[in-house]
């Protein structure tokens, strides 16, 4: 039988120094009594031979420094796996409160998870498709890929996020498919929209959910995506299935883990972070992956809200170096109400080039791609400079562009929230607008796609 | 006997043992049950702290901590090349054998194999006065590369016995020697050298030939020499990576060295899988026959993020000691400046610029005054060349580590934004870049490509100038205004632009090409100019010359001939020339 410990040392917002504890170590979880009838967790996060520094998950809210009894599990933060978890709803750190009772199941991990050997990677080179063209043209997602959402608070993200959740999982027939969903600080009408658009859309018995909502106490959120990721593997490493991982919001995270830090004492890096940000965004997105000879893949779909659309603020700016890409979200095609707001100039997928092309999708996918990119780019050259001499000065050519990324975002980059468009819609949509270019302008394209595929726009007169 | 010491206390990857442990700075300890690695960082009388390369989850107060007697060091031997590491030389290929899929703690393998026989043909004989760097024995480690074992920098001797060439494992004596002292040493091919430590050379060259790359912005307009050190600094998504993987497939050094540093996972599998199908264009070898990885992706323990600079540096060398020319990629540099920024936070060291430590410019010149093109100990000549990328925050080159990092590299390919977004790769913006190398580099371009190279290059440049100040009047006015020699200019810049600058790495004729044809396309580009500028004197409108199709061909070039049919650019000067005759009637 494992000691208790009666009384605390010190408490400071969601830390407690508690003193005199014997073999305790470093990450270990605790146990608290709360005048003998509340229970809460805690994380032991620095340790000085017999003084730890414990972090309370459920917040120190009734703790007193008399009224707590402190026992050591013996064991990091684990939870129990079991295939049962799907169509099933947790808290942040894993409690079922579906009222559903206990996942009973002998099997337990440690959360924090352990790095995948490069060696033992698959390197990822299956598409998904999505139905939607901005995407599967122009930033394809790929099985086993991190593909972030980069938005800003009031951007549709969540219809995006479900939209591919039901376009996704609809192509794919085969049962193995799963949805491990993560809330990290989410209003609760967010957590609901899910919750219904999972289920609208017949998939929420492949749904495991992990909630941790805007009012729940801010350091059970940085446990949240671990527990998330710790399922996900487990259902697909072990179980054999495809799983999507959705993460929202990431920023909620990264502030969590300021407030903590900042309540630790420690000394702050970027605008007032822990230097620590960047190796534990990695330790959460780089859970993602394919592993070799293994029949299952993760992929991660995290959100994040930028804060006041600045993607160079430290949380978008470190993701995007650890993520495969970026799906960058534009208040501006917001306002002009295309959907989805995508701005594709920012928007990149790292493995599109080795999951596209002959034998995957079509042989002029990423000549077409280039060239959609390289025409967009001038489209806003074009623009800024009628901004300056008003577009009747316009060059013939600068006009044709004007036109040209009209159609573009209203055609291509735009459509119905429950259109599913096949890849090869997606690649003629994008044949057909650069016809209304000159043979000479399309410069990123093999001189052989171009004779095959390229139609020049009739003149309507 | 070897010290020990008692953990106190544990914060992250950073721990503190009480009292004088007698511990060395930077030596190499083994901690608790599970016997992590770790490395001595601080030392006090009250108080050691020690940095551990691995996970600390599990350790406890009271545990014991036990000196290796030596420095943080890397295993120098036969197999290093062809394999894969991580930040401590530990072959990842081994750990994933002995504990599956994940990383596991705590794992102990031998960095090199130490059972695999390797064929040996010993250079010396008895009697013979060895000193240090002399190389004993060749070893074929690879089809590529011959292994040279040598004598450790800090012995020498007279050889007492040699055994017969044949077969032997990296721990079996070779060659024994007789020191001064009167005592002897057995020496094997192994030898161990502290990362830390840069290995001792006779004396530095000056720069004097570049490496070839392949890639026509790098060669011919910012061309780095064997030896040398760049930086490719540039925000995500803006081809940092892509960039390092073309150098690291096509140039033309011996070795490469390629240190992931914090980077993606996927990636280096991609790396791997790559390189192993990928052949040596020189030699029709593996490319991995020629390459070592180093892995510590980003969720791999921070500390040995931070080594694992050193531990690529070190094995680099090695080989150059060998008389090599050794080419680093390093990806990136600002992942290990952040590793160093969060263990000085750890240790809570007062913080400078942005939160990083204030001995950032010193740890960042030391790591780039490594490389060199250098005269060995053993009379051989070797270089060590340093390609670090840089991720600045926000894509903003004024942040510390860009900036320090400007101050100790000599040439520099700024990575722009806003042509990635254009998707034109590489997206090293000719405006931004320099490189100092090129004059140092003139007179091995005039003996080895052609005497009117540098005069090309500077040519292209020089159009690519005046392009950029005109495009801000057409900002304002718009383009139509502009009088046709100005048009001209815009015009061939377009040419140089597309055709010469943009590279497409998926394309197999473009994606390496040979210096001879880089010549050839700036002359045929600049001949196009010339003829067209006399056309447009003669008052020849540039819509009517744009009305021939002449400068979309110049640019589909790159597509248009293959690599070992330069003589088709014969062709294109009497195209141009054609095309002259043609204006010239036109408007007779």
């Amino acid at each position: 039988m494992s000691i208790e410990y009666l009384g605390l040392s010190s408490i400071n917002g969601p830390l407690i120094a508690l003193e005199g504890v014997q073999d305790a170590f470093f990450d270990e979880i605790v146990e608290f009594v709360i005048d003998g009838t509340e229970r809460k967790i805690g994380r032991i996060v620095e340790i000085y031979e017999d003084k730890a520094i414990i972090q309370v998950f459920e917040g120190s809210e009734n703790m007193s420094l008399k009224n707590t009894h402190t026992r050591l599990t013996g064991h990091p933060m684990e939870i129990a796996l079991s295939p049962d978890m799907l169509g099933r709803t947790f808290n942040g750190i894993g409690q079922p409160i579906d009222d559903l009772g206990p996942i009973h199941s002998s099997l337990k991990r440690d959360v924090n998870g352990l790095p995948l050997n490069p060696v033992e990677r698959e390197y990822p080179r299956n598409y998904i498709r999505t139905g939607i063209s901005a995407i599967d043209g122009l930033t394809t997602l790929i099985r086993g890929q991190k593909l972030p959402i980069f938005s800003g608070n009031g951007l549709p993200h969540d219809q995006l996020a479900a939209q591919i959740v039901k376009q996704a999982s609809l192509g794919d027939s085969d049962e193995k498919f799963a949805i491990v969903f993560a809330a990290m600080g989410v209003k609760h009408d967010v957590a609901d929209f899910f919750r219904r658009t999972f289920e609208d859309s017949g998939v929420a018995d492949h749904v495991a959910m992990f909630l941790n909502l805007a009012n729940d106490p801010v350091v059970e959120r940085l446990i949240t995506p671990k527990v998330a990721l710790t399922v996900a593997e487990y259902l697909a490493f072990e179980q054999h299935m495809h799983i999507l991982v959705i993460l929202t919001d990431m920023t909620s995270f990264a502030e969590a883990m300021r407030e903590v830090s900042s309540s630790k004492g420690e000394i702050p890096s970027r605008k007032g972070f822990p230097g620590y940000l960047y190796s534990e965004l990695a330790t959460i997105y780089e859970r993602a992956g394919i592993v070799q000879g293994v029949d299952g893949s993760v992929t991660q779909l995290p959100i994040l809200t930028m804060p006041n659309d600045d993607i160079t603020h430290p949380i978008p700016d470190l993701t995007g170096y650890i993520t495969e890409g970026q799906i960058v979200l534009d208040r501006e095609l917001n306002g002009q109400s295309i959907y989805p707001p995508i701005n594709i100039l920012p928007s990149l997928s790292r493995l599109m080039k080795d999951g596209i092309g002959k034998g995957y999708t079509r042989e002029d996918h990423q000549d077409l791609a280039n060239q959609l990119f390289s025409a967009y780019a001038k489209v806003g050259d074009a623009r800024n400079l009628a901004s300056v001499i008003g577009e009747d000065e316009l060059s013939a050519i600068d006009k044709k562009y004007l036109e040209f990324g009209k159609e573009f975002e209203t055609q291509y980059i735009g459509q119905g929230m429950n259109e599913n468009r096949s890849i090869e819609e997606t690649l003629d949509l994008g044949w057909k607008l650069l016809g209304r270019l000159p043979k000479e302008e399309l410069d990123r394209v093999d001189t052989k796609i171009l004779e095959k595929y390229y139609k020049p726009m009739e003149v309507e007169e | 006997m070897l010290n020990t010491g008692t953990i106190y206390g544990i914060n992250g990857p950073v721990i503190y043992l009480k009292g004088n442990t007698g511990f060395c700075m930077s030596e190499m300890v083994y901690v608790g049950k599970q016997k992590l690695v770790g490395e001595v960082i601080a030392l006090d009388k009250d108080m050691t702290t020690v940095q551990v390369y691995e996970e600390t989850t599990g350790l406890r107060p009271g545990e014991e901590v036990v000196a290796t007697g030596s420095a943080v060091s890397v295993t120098l031997a036969p197999g290093i090349l062809n394999n894969i590491f991580d930040g401590i030389e530990r072959p990842l290929e081994k750990i994933a054998e002995s504990g599956g899929a994940f990383i596991t703690r705590g794992v102990s393998v031998d960095s090199l194999d130490r059972q695999k026989k390797w064929q040996t043909h010993i250079t010396v004989a008895e009697g013979q006065f060895l000193h240090g760097g002399d190389i004993i024995a060749e070893v074929p480690e690879t089809h590529a590369i011959m292994h040279k074992c040598m004598v450790p920098p800090d012995t020498e001797g007279t050889v007492v016995s040699v055994v017969s060439d044949g077969e032997y494992t990296i721990d079996e004596p070779l060659v024994t020697l007789e020191l001064n002292n009167g005592n002897t040493k057995e020496l094997t091919m192994t030898q161990h050298w502290p990362i830390r430590a840069a290995r001792p050379t006779h004396h530095r060259f000056p720069a004097s030939v570049p490496l070839i790359t392949g890639q026509r912005i790098i060669d011919t307009m910012f061309p780095i020499a064997k030896g040398g050190t760049a930086a490719v600094p540039g925000g995500f998504g803006t081809g940092k990576t892509m960039t390092q993987h073309q150098i690291a497939k096509w140039s033309d050094a011996d070795i490469i060295i390629y240190i992931g540093c914090g980077e993606r996972g996927n990636e280096m599998t991609q790396v791997l899988e790559e390189f192993s199908h990928l052949t040596d264009p020189r030699n029709g070898k593996p490319l991995m026959d020629r390459t070592t990885l180093i892995a510590n992706t980003s969720n791999m323990p921070v500390a040995a993020r931070e080594a694992s600079i050193y531990t690529g540096l070190t094995l680099a060398e090695y080989y150059r000691d060998m008389g090599y020319d050794v080419a680093i990629m390093a990806d990136s540099t600002s992942r290990w400046a952040e590793a160093l920024r969060e263990l000085s936070g750890r240790l809570e060291e007062m913080p400078a610029e942005e939160g990083f430590p204030a001995y950032l410019a010193s740890r960042l010149s030391a790591f780039y005054e490594r490389a060199g093109m250098m005269h060995n100990l053993n009379g051989t000549d070797g270089s060590v060349t340093i390609i670090g990328a840089v991720s600045p925050q926000g894509g903003d080159f004024s942040e510390p580590v860009t900036q320090n990092t400007k101050r100790f590299v000599r040439c520099f390919w700024g990575l722009d934004k806003s042509l990635a977004y254009a998707r034109h790769f590489p997206a090293i913006h000719w405006l931004t870049s320099y490189s100092e190398y090129l004059g140092d580099l003139a007179p091995w371009y005039q003996d080895h490509v052609s005497p009117k190279f540098v005069d090309y290059r500077n040519r292209l440049m020089a159009l690519l100038n005046s392009e950029s100040s005109l495009l801000e009047i057409v900002k304002l006015i718009g383009s139509d205004v502009l009088p046709d020699d100005q048009k001209l200019i815009l015009e061939i810049a377009r040419v140089i632009r597309l055709g010469f600058l943009q590279q497409n790495a998926f394309h197999k004729d473009d994606t390496c090409v040979s210096m001879e044809k880089q010549f050839l396309m700036m002359d045929t580009i600049l001949y196009l100019y010339k003829q067209s500028r006399a056309l447009v004197t003669m008052g020849h409108p540039m819509s009517v010359l744009k009305s021939e199709n002449i400068f979309d061909r110049i640019i589909s070039i790159k597509y248009d001939v293959p690599n070992d049919r330069l003589e088709m650019f014969t062709q294109y000067r009497r195209d141009i020339d054609a095309f002259y005759q043609r204006v010239l009637e036109k408007n007779a």
